[in-house]
C-alpha cells in the first residue's frame, strides 16, 4: 500500500494542465516505474498523484511531414523499442530503450518520465542527447521547445517549470538522416541494471573514409548526461581511422565529470568512457557506411 | 482515497472499492486471495508478482490497482483451463523448471505471453523475454528449455 | 528377505559387474516433481499465502548504527497511535540467551550452540539490530508506529572487519564471550614444519572472499497465535521446524512442547532458513497481543541484512611440494569473519576444514582458524558450509603451483589425488567411494581441454583485447553432519485401505525435490507405483517424525536411511499379513507394482489392496498397518566434483563471459536424474555470482549498507547466466542407503576457482580476491601491464 491520498486520472492534456496548475501540490504519474519505488523507499510522504496514462494524444509516435520524428512523452520504452519508425529511423533510441530494465518494466516505464526524473543514469539520455533531442513542454501558458541538453540542470534536477509538461521528443531530420549509431550500456548485468556508463555515439560521413559530424552522449559521466563537444569538434573533417578514433575516445573524457562512488571509480569510469566511446564510434561507422582503415 | 475499479480476471468480472494506495498485487493476494502471484522485492525487480494485463506480462507490486480499472488480468490461477495445465506449464513440469516455485508463477506468466503472441523466438529471443525474472534455483537452465519446447510445438 | 544389507549387495554387485543393469527402476528415474503441478498452477501455498482473519501485522525497529547502546527508549508515542496493538523493547521481553544456529541439541553443554542472541536487544551490533518491535492492525499503522519510537544510543566504535575487531583494547562485542574471538579451534596432522623445511618447494598464497546473501526469493517470513490449548502456533519459512521449536522453547523459556512449528512450501532457503532469525519475536509479538495471529514478513531489504549472509573469510595458504608435483604438507590460516552473532560461526571454519583434505593426499596439515566477530550483519549457513571460501583459495593455489612449476594443472591435481580406503586420521571417516579422477577425465574430454590450451596458448602471443582462457577446480565434501552433529532422522509410513501409503518425514522440501526422491524410494522399496505414495510436505512438529531439518546435503542420505528402514519394516508387515491369508511364508513373497507376488516367479497371488482391506477390517485379526522409525547414521560419505570452463576476457573493460562451463560430480547413484541436474543447475549460477558480481557491500566508516536490494546486488539474470553442463560419475556409496551420497551443496563448490584459474589462463594474471567484478579486473590488469 503506497501512502497515496489523493489521486486524478486526466483524460485530455488540457484537463492535466488545469488540474496541474490549479494544485501545485500535484505529483504526476505515468508509468510508476520511478516514483512508486520512490514512495516504496519512504523518500516521499503521503502525495497527492494526478495519472497522465489515459492521454491518447500523448502515447503517439509519428513521422511529420518535414521528416522529424515525434515520440510522444506518454510513449513506453517497449512501444519506443518495438516501433518501426524509430527502427528504421533513430535506431540508436530503439537500441536503449531495449537495454532498459526488463521486460516487464519496459511495458511501463515511459520515456517521459525517464527523461524528468533527471537521474544522470536515464537510458534514454545518452542516445537523447547525441540526436539533439527537442523537448516540447506545455503548460497554461503555452508551449516551449528547449534542447535536451538545456533540461538537465543538475542531478534530479530538471528545467521543468510548475505546472508545466513534457508532451513531445522531437528529432530533426539533419540530426538522424544519413547518420550511423550505436548505443552501449555497461553494466554489471545485461538486465535488470542501472548503467555504469552509457555511450550513445552518432555519426555521419563525408563519403565512407571522412567524419562529417559526429556525437556522443555519455549517461553516469557526471551530473547530468552529457555531450562529449571536444572530441565531436576534433572529429569533424578527420580520416576514419584507428588513430582518429583512439584520439576522440580520449578527448571524450575531457567532457566527462566522473566521480568516485562505491559503484565505480572516477579512474574506472574515464578508462570506460575512453574505451567505450570507440566502440560505440567504431560500429556507427559501419552503420554508416563507413570503412574505418587500421593501416 | 478511495476509487471503485470493475476489472476482469480470469475470465470473471470484479468491482470492488480500493484504496488509492493499493497495488494490483495487494488487490490479488488480499482482497481475492489468488496468491500465486509472489511477493519477492516490491520494487519490480524479480518479477515473482507478474500478471497479464491485456494480455502484456507487468508487475503487479509496482501496478497501481486502480490502473487495472476496465483491464482484463490474468492471473497465474487463469492459466490452466478446465482444471488441466497449458502446453506451457506440462513444459514446465516435463521438464524439471520447477524447483522451490516461488519465481514459476512470474515464469510462466511472462512465458505465456510468448506462446500465446504466435510470434517466433529464438533462445536468445526467450532468454531476453524472461530477463525480468529472477530465479535463484535453477540456474534458469531448464525454465529455457520448457519454453523453446512449448515455442516449438 | 530384502534386507538393507541386501540391497546394499545388489548395488555393489551390479557396480562390480561393470556398472551392469540397476537392479530398480524408480531409482534414477527422471520422474517429475511430486509438487510441480501445485507450483505451476500457484496452487502451492507458502507462509505469505495463508490469509488469517484479523491478522495483525508485526515491524521490527533496526538499529542505523552499527555499534551502540541504547541509553534510553521512549515508546508512548508509538503506543498512542490508533492501530498499534503492542509495541515492544527488550524491557519487555524475558533476555534469555539462546542460539539460533540450526545444530541438532546436544547433551554436551559443551557441544551446543554459542548462545549470544536475545530477543530485542540494547546493544546494536550491527546496523539492522534488532532494538523493538510493534504490532498493529495494517503495515501502514506498524510502520508509521516504528517512526514514532524515541530511542537514544550512545556510539561505539563499529567493527567492521576481523582486523579491527582483533586490534588490542577493540572493544569487546559480546562482554559475556570476553573476546572477539568466537572460535579458533583448529588441527594438526604429522609434522608440517618438518614438511615444510625439508620440501623442495614452498609456496605462499593469501586469498579473500567476500560477504554474499542467499537472496532465496521467498523472503523471511512467519505467523504466530495462540490456539485454543494454549499453545503457539509459528507457521514459517523455515528449513528447520523441529529446531526451531526446541529454540522457540529456549528464546522464551517455556516448555519445549507449548510451541507448534509448521512448515508449508518454502521458497528456496540455501542455508538462511537452516537458522532460526523471525520465531522468537513473533512468538512475543502474539503473546503481546493475547494470542491474536501475527504476522513478520521482511521485506527483501531488511531480508538481505537482518538474517544471514556468508562469511567472507581471509586464507593464508602454505604448500610444500616436492620437485615431481607431489603435495606434501599443507598449512592454512584461516580469518573469518562471522558478523554481530554466532550463528554458525563457530562451526564453519571447522566444517570447512573436516571436508578439503578428503580430496588430496597430504602428509602434514596444519589447520589454524579464527572465526572473529565483527559489527557487519551476522554471517551464518550458506550453500556449501565454508568449502566455498576454502575450496576457491585451495583449488586457486594449486593453480599458482601448476603454473610456477610448469605443469597443467590437472596433472598436478592427478598427481595428488586421494583414494577409497583413505580414513580421516582425526575422526576415523572413511572413503568409501571415490570418483574424482573420473569426475576430472571426463570434464577434460567434454571441454576438449588439450586441444583447445593449445589453441588459446598460440591466440595468447598475439596479445588481443579479448582472450580466452581454460581453467578447472575439484572439491571434496561430506554428507551431513557427522561425526560434528547427531544424523537422525524419523519417517513414518501408515497403509491406507487401498494398499497406497502416506509418508511422513521431518525432512522438509524447501525446493532441491527431496519430497520426490523420497517418494521414488518408498515406491521402489515396498513394490509400489509413486502415484500410490501419498507425501505429506507439510511439517508440524506435531505430526512430523523428528528429524533436524534440510542443510548439510544430508536428506537423501540420511532421511533416506530412515525412509529405507520404515519401507521395508511395512513391507515386512504387509507380507507377514499376507502370509495369515494365504499360508505362504512370508519370505517367500513379495510386492510388484502393488500386488503381493511369489518372489521367485514373481507370479500374481493377489491386488496389495487385499490386503490393506483385510488388515483394516478382518473382524478378528485387524490391525491397521504401519512403520515408524528413526534412523541413527554413523557414516559420512565423501562426495566429489570438478568443474571445467572456459572464458573470454575482455582486457579493456574487465568483464568475463563464461564460454562453456561442465561440472561433473561423483555423488554416488543419483536418484533422480533430472532433479540432479537441477541442483547442479542452480548451484553453478549461485557460484558464477559469487565468483563475478555478487558482494554486499557496507559504508566504510559506518558500516550501513549499501547494497541490500535486486538492483543493487547482483544476482544473475538469465541472460547473465550461460549454458550450464552437467554430468555424473555414478560411484555406489556402500553407506547411502541407495548407493547415494550429497548432492545439494556440492555444485555451488568449485565453479568460483575454476573460473579464477580460467582467467587466469586467459590473462596471466592471478587474482587472489573474489568476485573478480569488472573495475577489480581493470585494476588488476593495468596495473599488470595489460592495459
Amino acid at each position: 500500500m503506497y501512502p497515496i491520498a489523493d489521486y486524478t486520472e486526466a483524460r485530455t492534456l488540457e484537463e492535466a494542465i488545469e488540474q496541474l496548475s490549479s494544485n501545485p501540490g500535484l505529483l504526476i504519474i505515468a508509468g510508476g516505474t520511478d516514483l512508486l519505488i520512490k514512495l516504496y523507499h519512504g523518500k516521499l510522504d503521503t502525495v497527492q498523484l494526478l495519472s497522465l496514462r489515459q492521454i491518447k494524444s500523448l502515447q503517439i509516435i509519428t513521422e511529420n511531414g518535414d521528416g522529424s520524428i515525434s515520440i510522444g512523452s506518454l510513449s513506453t520504452f517497449k512501444e519506443i523499442g518495438g516501433h518501426p519508425i524509430v527502427q528504421q529511423g533513430i535506431p540508436i533510441l530503439a537500441e536503449a530503450a531495449m537495454a532498459m530494465g526488463g521486460p516487464q518494466i519496459r511495458s511501463m516505464a515511459t520515456i517521459g518520465g525517464n527523461i524528468c526524473n533527471g537521474i544522470p543514469s536515464a537510458d534514454s539520455a545518452p542516445a537523447l542527447f547525441a540526436l539533439n533531442a527537442i523537448l516540447k513542454l506545455q503548460s497554461k501558458e503555452g508551449e516551449r521547445a528547449i534542447p535536451i541538453q538545456e533540461f538537465y540542470r543538475g542531478p534530479g534536477q530538471v528545467d521543468l517549470k510548475q505546472g508545466e509538461l513534457l508532451t513531445e521528443i522531437l528529432i530533426t531530420p539533419d540530426n538522424y538522416q544519413h547518420f550511423g549509431g550505436c548505443y552501449i550500456k555497461f553494466s554489471m548485468r545485461k538486465a535488470m541494471d542501472i548503467a555504469t556508463l552509457g555511450v550513445a555515439a552518432t555519426c555521419k560521413l563525408n563519403g565512407t573514409a571522412r567524419f562529417g559530424q559526429v556525437r556522443i552522449g555519455l549517461g553516469v559521466a557526471g551530473p547530468t548526461p552529457l555531450r562529449c563537444t571536444l572530441a565531436e569538434e576534433y572529429a569533424v573533417g578527420k580520416a576514419v581511422n584507428g588513430l582518429t578514433i583512439a584520439e576522440i575516445g580520449k578527448i571524450a573524457v575531457q567532457s566527462a565529470k566522473s566521480r568516485t562512488s562505491w559503484r565505480a571509480s572516477k579512474e574506472y569510469r574515464e578508462h570506460l568512457i575512453e574505451e567505450l566511446t570507440q566502440r560505440a564510434l567504431t560500429t556507427a561507422i559501419t552503420r554508416a557506411g563507413g570503412v574505418i582503415d587500421y593501416a | 482515497m478511495l476509487k471503485e475499479i470493475s476489472f476482469t480476471i480470469n475470465g470473471k468480472k470484479e468491482t470492488m472499492t480500493i484504496n488509492a494506495g493499493e497495488t494490483l498485487l495487494e488487490v490479488l493476494r488480499e482482497r481475492l486471495h489468488l496468491t500465486g502471484a509472489k511477493k519477492g522485492c516490491e520494487v519490480g525487480e524479480c518479477g515473482a508478482c507478474a500478471v497479464l494485463v491485456d494480455g502484456t506480462a507487468i508487475n503487479s507490486c509496482i501496478y497501481l490497482a486502480v490502473w487495472a480499472d476496465g483491464r482484463e488480468i490474468v492471473s497465474i490461477e487463469g492459466i490452466a483451463k478446465g482444471g488441466l495445465p497449458s502446453k506451457l506449464q506440462e513444459a514446465f513440469i516435463a521438464e524439471g523448471a520447477i524447483q522451490c516455485g516461488y519465481c514459476t508463477p512470474g515464469f510462466v506468466i511472462s512465458a505465456t505471453s510468448m506462446v500465446e503472441s504466435g510470434k517466433c523466438y529464438s533462445k536468445e529471443d526467450v532468454k531476453q523475454g524472461l530477463a525480468g525474472h529472477l530465479c535463484r534455483c535453477t540456474g534458469y537452465q531448464n525454465i529455457i528449455r520448457a519454453v523453446m519446447k512449448t515455442l516449438e510445438q | 528377505m530384502p534386507g538393507p544389507g541386501n540391497y546394499l549387495q545388489n548395488y555393489g554387485n551390479a557396480f562390480k559387474n561393470g556398472g551392469g543393469k540397476m537392479v530398480s527402476s524408480l531409482i534414477g528415474a527422471s520422474l517429475p516433481r511430486t509438487d510441480a503441478l501445485a507450483k505451476v498452477t500457484g496452487k502451492a501455498k507458502y507462509t505469505g499465502d495463508f490469509m488469517v482473519r484479523d491478522m495483525l501485522v508485526g515491524k521490527i525497529l533496526r538499529s542505523p548504527y552499527a555499534h551502540a547502546k541504547v541509553t534510553s527508549i521512549d515508546v508512548t508515542k508509538a503506543k498512542a497511535l490508533p492501530g498499534v496493538e503492542a509495541v515492544l523493547t527488550y524491557q519487555d521481553i524475558p533476555q534469555n540467551r539462546y542460539a539460533t544456529a540450526g545444530h541438532p541439541y546436544s547433551l554436551d553443554p559443551k557441544h551446543r550452540d554459542v548462545a549470544d542472541k536475545t530477543i530485542l536487544t540494547a546493544r546494536a551490533r550491527f546496523v539492522g539490530d534488532e532494538i523493538a518491535a510493534v504490532v498493529a492492525v495494517d503495515e501502514a499503522t506498524a510502520v508509521k508506529a516504528l517512526k514514532l519510537i524515541a530511542v537514544e544510543y550512545e556510539m561505539m566504535k563499529p567493527l567492521l572487519s576481523p582486523e579491527a575487531a582483533l586490534e588490542e583494547g577493540a572493544p569487546i562485542i559480546h562482554d559475556e564471550h570476553g573476546s572477539n574471538i568466537l572460535n579458533s579451534v583448529g588441527y594438526h596432522i604429522g609434522d608440517i614444519d618438518k614438511v615444510l623445511q625439508t620440501a623442495d618447494h614452498v609456496f605462499d598464497d593469501e586469498f579473500e572472499t567476500s560477504i554474499v546473501q542467499h537472496c532465496a526469493m521467498e523472503n523471511h517470513v512467519s505467523y504466530a497465535y495462540v490456539d485454543d490449548a494454549g499453545r503457539i502456533v509459528i507457521v514459517t519459512s523455515t528449513q528447520i521446524p523441529h529446531i526451531c521449536r526446541r529454540i522457540v522453547g529456549q528464546a522464551l523459556g517455556i516448555p519445549w512442547g507449548k510451541v507448534r512449528v509448521i512448515k508449508p512450501y518454502v521458497g528456496g532457503g540455501f542455508g538462511s532458513k537452516q537458522d532460526v532469525c523471525l520465531e522468537p519475536l513473533n512468538a512475543v509479538m502474539t503473546l503481546a497481543v493475547g494470542g491474536r495471529p501475527v504476522k513478520l514478513d521482511l521485506s527483501r531489504e531488511e531480508s538481505m541484512i537482518g538474517t544471514r549472509t556468508r562469511h567472507a573469510i581471509r586464507i593464508k595458504i602454505k604448500t610444500g611440494v616436492s620437485k615431481t608435483g607431489k603435495l606434501l604438507g599443507i598449512k592454512i590460516d584461516a580469518v573469518s569473519n562471522t558478523g554481530a552473532y554466532a550463528s554458525h560461526g563457530h562451526s564453519i571454519l571447522m566444517a570447512a576444514g573436516a571436508k578439503f583434505k578428503y580430496l588430496y593426499v597430504f602428509e602434514a596439515i596444519k589447520y589454524s582458524p579464527r572465526t572473529v566477530y565483527t559489527n557487519l550483519p551476522i554471517a551464518g549457513a550458506m550453500r556449501g558450509y565454508g568449502s566455498p571460501q576454502l575450496v576457491f583459495a585451495l583449488e586457486s593455489h594449486l593453480d599458482n603451483i601448476a603454473r610456477k612449476l610448469k605443469i597443467d594443472p590437472i596433472e598436478l591435481r592427478w598427481k595428488n589425488f586421494n583414494k577409497e580406503g583413505y580414513a580421516d586420521p582425526i575422526t576415523g571417516n572413511k572413503i568409501l567411494s571415490c570418483g574424482i579422477k573420473e569426475c576430472v577425465q571426463r570434464g577434460k574430454e567434454l571441454i576438449d581441454w588439450d586441444k583447445k590450451k593449445a589453441r588459446f596458448a598460440k591466440e595468447k602471443e598475439q596479445a588481443m583485447n579479448w582472450r580466452r582462457g581454460l581453467g578447472m577446480a575439484c572439491f571434496s565434501y561430506g554428507t551431513g553432519t557427522f561425526p560434528a552433529g547427531l544424523e537422525v532422522a524419523g519417517a513414518r509410513i501408515v497403509l491406507n485401505q487401498d494398499g497406497s501409503v502416506q509418508l511422513q518425514i521431518g525432512a522438509p522440501e524447501i525446493g532441491q525435490g527431496s519430497d520426490t526422491v523420497f517418494t521414488q524410494m518408498v515406491a521402489e522399496t515396498i513394490g509400489i507405483p509413486t502415484s500410490m505414495v501419498h507425501l505429506i510436505s507439510t511439517q508440524d512438529t506435531d505430526i512430523s517424525p523428528y528429524d533436524p531439518g534440510c542443510f548439510a546435503s544430508r536428506q537423501t542420505y540420511v532421511t533416506g536411511m530412515a525412509i529405507q528402514k520404515a519401507s521395508l519394516e511395512i513391507k515386512e508387515k504387509i507380507l507377514e499379513f499376507a502370509q495369515k491369508m494365504i499360508d505362504v511364508p512370508a519370505t517367500d513373497l513379495d510386492i510388484k507394482d502393488a500386488h503381493i507376488v511369489y518372489k521367485y516367479t514373481e507370479r500374481v497371488i493377489m491386488p496389495l489392496t487385499e490386503v490393506a482391506l483385510q488388515c483394516f477390517y478382518d473382524p478378528l485379526a485387524s490391525a491397521p498397518i504401519t512403520s515408524d522409525v528413526s534412523h541413527n547414521a554413523r557414516f559420512n560419505a565423501i562426495s566429489f566434483g570438478a568443474t571445467f570452463v572456459e572464458v573470454e576476457v575482455d582486457i579493456k573493460t574487465g568483464q568475463v563471459e563464461i564460454i562453456e562451463i561442465i561440472n561433473v560430480h561423483d555423488s554416488g547413484k543419483i536418484i533422480n536424474r533430472q532433479l540432479a541436474q537441477g541442483q547442479v543447475h542452480g548451484g553453478v549460477s549461485m557460484a558464477i555470482g559469487y565468483a563475478l558480481s555478487e558482494q554486499m557491500l557496507f559504508e566504510e566508516k559506518t558500516g550501513r549498507p549499501l547494497n541490500n536490494n535486486f538492483l543493487d546486488y547482483k544476482l544473475p539474470t538469465i541472460l547473465d547466466t550461460p549454458d550450464i553442463s552437467v554430468d555424473f560419475v555414478e560411484t555406489v556409496e556402500p553407506t547411502g542407503p541407495y548407493g547415494n551420497k550429497s548432492l545439494g551443496e556440492p555444485p555451488v563448490i568449485s565453479p568460483a576457482p575454476a573460473i579464477r584459474n580460467a582467467i587466469l589462463d586467459a590473462t596471466g594474471v592471478a587474482f587472489n580476491q573474489i568476485p573478480i567484478r569488472p573495475q577489480i579486473a581493470f585494476e588488476k590488469f593495468k596495473a599488470a601491464g595489460l592495459i
